[in-house]
């Protein structure tokens, strides 16, 4: 025992405290250490409770209520062609009308202004049942195999597509920045290629862009649609590359959606870098350009469409719409009602509790209310 | 499979045996990788998450860079990767010390110096006084004429006493030169791991000794890891070495102990994975029916008419990556780490610091601290964990005059002290017993201080007592004793030695008084194996075996009336007064022998010290026919004193509602006393005290069924009952009626066991956790290693005893009363903070995934992942880590309110803050935390612009918003 390892010195300590005394035992004395670092523990007594829930009700409400006022204040005029625009002839069969190189697409509308539109007025498509959030479009990596086109869908373009197994993207976000990186298209099949020249841009979705177009005019003066602007500006500065200019684009087998004039380059094709910015939700708007000048209550504005782009195939609809916006944004009533939920629900929670607390009150920190002293019988 | 050891033959044995190179490690440098690696995916969640990562390297189904479970995965297993080689580079470490420890051996006759490492088969190993053995060794030589030396096996059985080894009779008398030269070849079979049995044949080769076999049993062995001790040097032949030995063979790796709230955390986790195979399934089947349904119909995704074979597993796959975080794969981390944090806080806490020693408390286990937060049972042993063994000479009754009854010390006794003065020859007996009749060694300082080295406390309480009372035991030098009284000097020789057993529970002494030339018998034992060996009882008690003495011992009050005079009669009552005190009671008794009557004994001693069969039954028989008619001189008392608030530290733990076992191998009454004093049981009228006893089944059986019965009733009753049990009737019960024996622990608050023995101990430690109990264990010693070992958590106290129970414990503690802080600070904060920890872990990963959920439904049932995979990562690694920290220091409520009103410990106990429901609790709350998130970022875009990015940035820091707030609102 004497010749005990060091770990027994703690029973001998004082014989050869000499030699221990450098290396002290005792642990430094810190307030980490002894867990005594200073906190805070507010008790939620019942006054503070109804002062937060009181509180918390006095802020929301007014703001609920500005909002839902400025919401109501934003005008929203939205029209539905999609099925309006295929003439009558064509009714049993859209499929076939859209599909048709042959068919005359220029559909007109008629829209009443109901209520006075200052300017900037928005313009927006909006597109219902359509995903763009689908995995395959969306965002990321996917697999790709021997493709066979739906008869109902592609008729024209019926056949078989073999690419073989590689990994596919949607889009190549290489690719739209710099022009340096034209053939990195290896995340973009199964749009990536063109008799084996890179597609730019590659990827299902610039392939699939939105190619419907409107033109407006009231009392037969046309009305300007400035597309400035309606990109986002990092986009246009940093995702796509202004020397990077649409190459072998809509030129394979498959024709999908619009086309690109090859001579602009990527950063200056705002209605693509808006498309390309994927929605959400399966209903969406994309801003498509502003009006700006106002418009007056009982105008007619006329929009001139044409209707090119395929929804027919899975029911979705087409929706034009002119909005202007308010200091929330455009109309959504959403926020407001939110907001008067939230604050009237602590009023009234507020306001029970103090229902409860005058009509019964309780001490606070008595510890007979503890379960032991309640019920000293039990266990 | 035999094995031919040819002693000090080099060639003979070189390369057959492996070396006596000690290896507790467990991986190599080569096999390090691959093996860790295997251990590590021999874990279900490992395996899972390694699943996960590899589907995400199938970029057709993941939803997510697959960097984003491959960078976590491979960070916690480098984590564990390294704790791991950390822990085995100190094993290696402490395996170089043991191996590069010097030794001497003999080698061709001359004797060398060499690394213990370096030790073969067949060497001759020589050991000085207080050296660790080597390696197993037969003993061939000591430096003892008899041919004995001791050592202590701690170590190995844990039993503290010294243990006496001999040298085989082929080898005896033979001296230093002999030893180096010695030749012959020791058969024996194959390394075992049992450490009492050692069936072996010694054959010396001429010219030492004729050509017999010679038969060698575990006595003639000292083991690897025991200590030589009270003898100068002695030597052996090595038979087993390295990783051979008996301690080698039987070491295993303690299983690791998992704490109630790890098991709780892997069932749940459980219960998320099956929800999470139910979600997949269900979104699969869905996302299938959509896509053939509905996706076919869009052409801007370009969907293939047919696929391959596996086309159908491909959605719920990606479902199933896409719903991985369900899981969070660094809640092992996370817990592993705040848990070494608990650990690291009760090493640094200042107020569990032993203020004598300044020891600070250690957790060795660093986890399962929050079990400390759940214990139900806590089994402790009484000496030197509830007292301090330190013990004192008090008080002492020597023909029939109570000393030191006033001021409770018997050595300022003025009587006492006057007795001495005038040379009372009662007194002077009962001295002279107390200084001889004993092993203590002295050792005469350099400063002419004498010191004592006993085996055990109570004979060093004596002697230094004697010392005192001018009796001191100055020297021994071989046989003679040499006692100094006032000025004059005293000799005696010892002749033989009647050793102390736990059966005979009383040692001897035959001396000569080498003034007067008597032959005397001095004798010390508990009282009843000494009283009933009284000559003025002897007539009727002496009949009476010792073993059921006690019983009658009630009865022992009419029968000296008229069998015997007064003083038997006060040494009785003096023994019950002592105890009641709960001093440890100690008779002492001497005879003169007549000259004929020792040489005709000391013929059968020898006789039957040398039988081969029953050696030790025979012995005790033949000291018996010695040890009758003694003339009982007097009782000594000693103090074994509690250690300071032990009765506040019971009484607070048992109000937070623990139940307290106290396992001591002291007699009853002691234990009692002991127990009384410290709050373990009430006294009479409050509570009451049942006991279990009998000799055989069928008084065990009834006296437990009387008990049981009582307990029964009792138990509807605020009373506090108790029950005492001696080792005796344990072993019966536990025999034979375990189920009956199992029902009066689940009844009983309080037990006390006496007399147990270590296995016992953790018997009744495996008892109480087969019943589904948490169990704490507290000793001190070395018999108390394998209850604590056993027990759910093992807590040891670096006390008087050595080291042993600290080293074998989870954790080690200075003094008994830190026990209150450990449990009610310590494992109620570690509780509750890995209760909050855990389940918030699975909340935060719930909320995300409950929202991709919802995502999945409006982005057709794709497998579209709303968060890219960087803000996922971040996610779980950034944003949500701060709460971590700051769950770590949390404290609901300060350590004085817990100390004030124990019951609190109810919560954890009962487990309330980590249970399905509450957990439940959380699943419902992530679920509408999710709720709310995702429809609020939904709605607050409208359609206007809804793009994917800042949906799910929105969505984000909703998620982040809200968790940062569940936190503060959660912590205190």
């Amino acid at each position: 025992m004497k010749g005990g390892s060091a770990s027994s010195g703690g029973t001998d300590a004082p014989s050869n405290s000499s030699s221990s005394s450098s290396r002290t035992k005792k642990p430094k004395y810190s307030k980490f250490t002894q867990q005594e670092l200073p906190a805070c523990k507010p008790i939620l007594t019942p006054g503070y409770v109804i002062m937060i829930f009181t509180a918390v009700g006095v802020i929301f409400i007014p703001v609920g209520l500005f909002s839902l006022f400025a919401s109501e204040s934003v005008v929203e005029i939205v029209d539905r062609y999609d099925i309006d625009c295929v003439p009558s002839n064509y009714s049993s069969n859209m499929l076939a009308y859209i599909q048709s190189t042959a068919t005359n697409k220029t559909c007109t509308r008629s829209l009443n202004i109901t209520k006075e539109m200052k300017s900037p007025v928005f313009i927006y498509y909006q597109l219902d049942n359509f995903y763009q959030n689908h995995r395959r479009y969306a965002q990321s990596v996917c697999f790709s195999y021997t493709i066979y086109f739906e008869e109902s869908t592609c008729d024209h373009r019926h056949r078989n597509l073999k690419i073989a197994f590689r990994y596919v993207k949607s889009r190549s976000d290489k690719q739209l920045r710099s022009s340096k990186y034209e053939s990195d298209t290896k995340d973009c099949a199964p749009e990536a290629t063109s008799k084996g020249f890179p597609i730019v841009p590659c990827g299902l979705t610039a392939w699939s862009l939105f190619n419907d177009t409107y033109g407006f005019s009231v009392k037969n003066k046309a009305l300007e649609v400035s597309k400035k602007n309606i990109a986002w500006k990092s986009d246009k500065g940093h995702k796509f590359g202004s020397d990077v200019y649409p190459k072998n684009f809509q030129t394979g087998e498959l024709i999908g959606g619009g086309k690109l004039n090859s001579s602009i380059p990527l950063s200056e094709q705002d209605d693509l870098i808006v498309w390309m910015r994927t929605a959400a939700l399966p209903s969406f708007r994309k801003l498509y350009g502003k009006i700006e000048v106002d418009l007056q209550v009982n105008d007619q504005v006329t929009v001139v469409i044409q209707n090119n782009y395929n929804t027919y195939s899975f029911g979705g609809k087409k929706k034009v719409v002119l909005s202007t916006t308010s200091w929330i944004g455009g109309k959504n009533d959403f926020l407001g009602i939110a907001y008067l939920t939230v604050g009237g629900l602590c009023l009234f929670l507020a306001i029970s509790f103090i229902l409860v607390y005058v009509a019964k009150p309780r001490p606070l920190g008595d510890p007979t209310y503890l379960s032991w002293n309640r019920n000293p019988a039990g266990n | 499979m035999k094995r031919y050891v040819y002693i000090n033959d080099d060639e003979a044995s070189q390369d057959l045996y492996c070396d006596n190179r000690l290896s507790n490690r467990k991986y190599t440098l080569l096999n390090f990788l691959p093996k860790n690696l295997w251990e590590q995916f021999s874990r279900f969640m490992n395996q899972y998450f390694l699943l996960i990562a590899c589907l995400q390297l199938w970029s057709l189904i993941t939803p997510v860079n697959p960097a984003s479970t491959w960078g976590p995965l491979i960070f916690i297993f480098a984590v564990s990767a390294s704790k791991e080689a950390w822990d085995d580079y100190n094993r290696y470490l402490s395996d170089k010390k043991a191996n590069e420890k010097e030794v001497w051996i003999v080698k061709q006759g001359i004797k060398k110096h060499i690394q213990a490492q370096d030790i073969c088969v067949g060497n001759i190993v020589w050991l000085r006084e207080n050296d660790e053995v080597p390696c197993d060794l037969v003993l061939i030589g000591t430096s003892d004429p008899q041919g004995v030396c001791y050592v202590e096996t701690a170590a190995l059985d844990g039993e503290t006493d010294l243990k006496t080894r001999v040298i085989p009779a082929a080898c005896m008398g033979m001296d230093f030169e002999l030893l180096h030269k010695i030749k012959g070849v020791i058969e024996c079979p194959g390394p075992d791991k049992d450490i009492r049995r050692f069936d072996a044949n010694l054959r010396l080769f001429p010219p030492f000794i004729d050509n017999d076999v010679c038969p060698l049993t575990i006595k003639n062995t000292i083991l690897q890891s025991c200590y030589l001790r009270n003898t100068e040097w002695a030597c052996g032949v090595a038979v087993y070495t390295g990783n051979e030995t008996k301690l080698g063979m039987s070491r295993g790796i303690p299983e690791p102990k998992l704490t109630a709230v790890d098991a709780m955390i892997d069932k749940l986790t459980g219960a998320i994975f099956v929800f999470q195979i139910v979600v997949v399934l269900v979104l699969g089947v869905a996302g299938n029916v959509w896509k053939d349904t509905e996706a076919r119909k869009q052409w801007y995704v370009l969907y293939p008419n047919e696929g391959p074979w596996y086309e159908l597993l491909v959605i719920p796959l990606r479902f199933e990556l896409l719903c991985s975080i369900m899981i969070p794969i660094s809640i092992k981390v996370s817990l592993d780490l705040v848990k070494s944090l608990y650990a690291k806080f009760i090493d640094w806490d200042n107020e569990m610091i032993d203020p004598e020693t300044g020891t600070p408390s250690h957790a060795t286990n660093t986890a399962i601290s929050e079990d400390l937060g759940q214990v139900e049972y806590i089994l402790t042993d009484k000496t030197g964990t509830l007292t301090e063994n330190k013990m004192i000479f008090r008080r002492c009754c020597i023909s029939g005059h109570f000393y030191g009854n006033e001021n409770g010390d018997a050595l300022k006794d003025v009587g006492l002290l006057n007795a001495v003065a005038s040379g009372s020859p009662d007194v002077i007996r009962f001295l002279t017993v107390m200084a001889v009749c004993n092993t203590v060694i002295p050792i005469q300082s350099k400063t002419g201080a004498i010191l004592y080295k006993a085996q055990s406390q109570d004979e060093e309480a004596l002697v230094h007592a004697a010392a005192k009372l001018h009796m001191v035991f100055v020297n021994k030098n071989a046989n003679i004793v040499e006692i100094r009284f006032n000025a004059s000097v005293l000799h005696y020789e010892v002749l033989e030695i009647l050793e102390f057993t736990s059966d005979r529970k009383r040692m001897s002494v035959v001396v000569r008084d080498c003034q007067s030339g008597k032959i005397i018998l001095l004798s010390k034992g508990a009282d009843e194996a000494v009283l009933p060996y009284a000559h003025a009882g002897n007539l009727l008690i002496g009949a009476i075996s010792c073993s059921i003495w006690k019983f009658l011992r009630p009865l022992y009050f009419i029968i000296p009336k008229f069998t015997s005079g007064q003083q038997t009669r006060s040494f009785i009552e003096a023994v019950e007064q002592y105890s009641q005190l709960g001093l440890r009671t100690l008779c002492l008794a001497w005879r003169e022998l007549r000259e004929d009557e020792y040489a005709e004994w000391s013929l059968m001693f020898k006789e039957a010290s040398s039988t081969l069969v029953d050696r030790e039954w025979r012995i005790a028989e033949v000291c018996q026919r010695l040890e009758h008619d003694l003339e009982v001189l007097g009782v000594t008392a000693i103090e074994d004193r509690l250690q300071d608030g032990v009765p506040e530290t019971i009484e607070t733990l048992r109000k937070a509602g623990i139940n307290f076992w106290m396992l001591t191998g002291d007699k009853q009454n002691t234990a009692v006393q002991i127990a009384l004093s410290c709050n373990f049981i009430s006294p009479e009228p409050k509570g009451q005290l049942l006991s279990i006893d009998g000799k055989t089944v069928d008084e065990v059986c009834r006296s437990l069924e009387r008990v049981l019965l009582t307990m029964r009733i009792t138990t509807s009753e605020p009373k506090d009952v108790a029950f005492v049990v001696d080792g005796w009737a344990l072993e019966i019960a536990l025999k034979h009626y375990r189920k009956a024996f199992t029902e009066l622990a689940i009844l009983s608050r309080t037990a006390i066991c006496c007399r147990v023995t270590p296995s016992q101990k953790a018997q009744l430690v495996e008892l109480l956790k087969s019943c589904d109990y948490r169990t704490l264990a507290i000793g001190d010693g070395g018999n108390d290693v394998r209850m604590i070992q056993q027990a759910d958590i093992g807590v040891g106290i670096s006390g008087r005893e050595g080291l042993q129970a600290a080293r074998a414990a989870d954790y080690s503690i200075g003094k008994f009363r830190f026990l209150k802080r450990l449990i009610l600070v310590h494992g109620r904060y570690s509780y509750n903070r890995t209760a909050f920890l855990s389940q918030y872990s699975f909340y935060k990963s719930l909320l995300i995934c409950f929202i991709q959920i919802f995502f999945s439904f409006i982005s057709g049932v794709s497998g579209t992942s709303l968060f890219n995979s960087l803000s996922l990562m971040a996610y779980n690694v950034f944003y949500t880590s701060i709460p971590v920290l700051v769950s770590v220091l949390d404290k609901d409520l300060s350590e004085q309110t817990v100390m004030q009103h124990p019951q609190i410990l109810f919560y954890c106990q009962a487990g309330r803050l980590l249970n399905p429901s509450t957990f439940a609790g959380w699943f419902g709350r992530s679920l509408f935390h999710a709720i709310v998130v995702f429809v609020i970022s939904i709605h607050v875009y409208a359609y206007e612009k809804s793009e994917m990015e800042e949906v799910s940035m929105v969505a984000l820091s909703g998620c982040i918003w809200l968790q940062a707030f569940v936190v503060a609102l959660e912590t205190k």
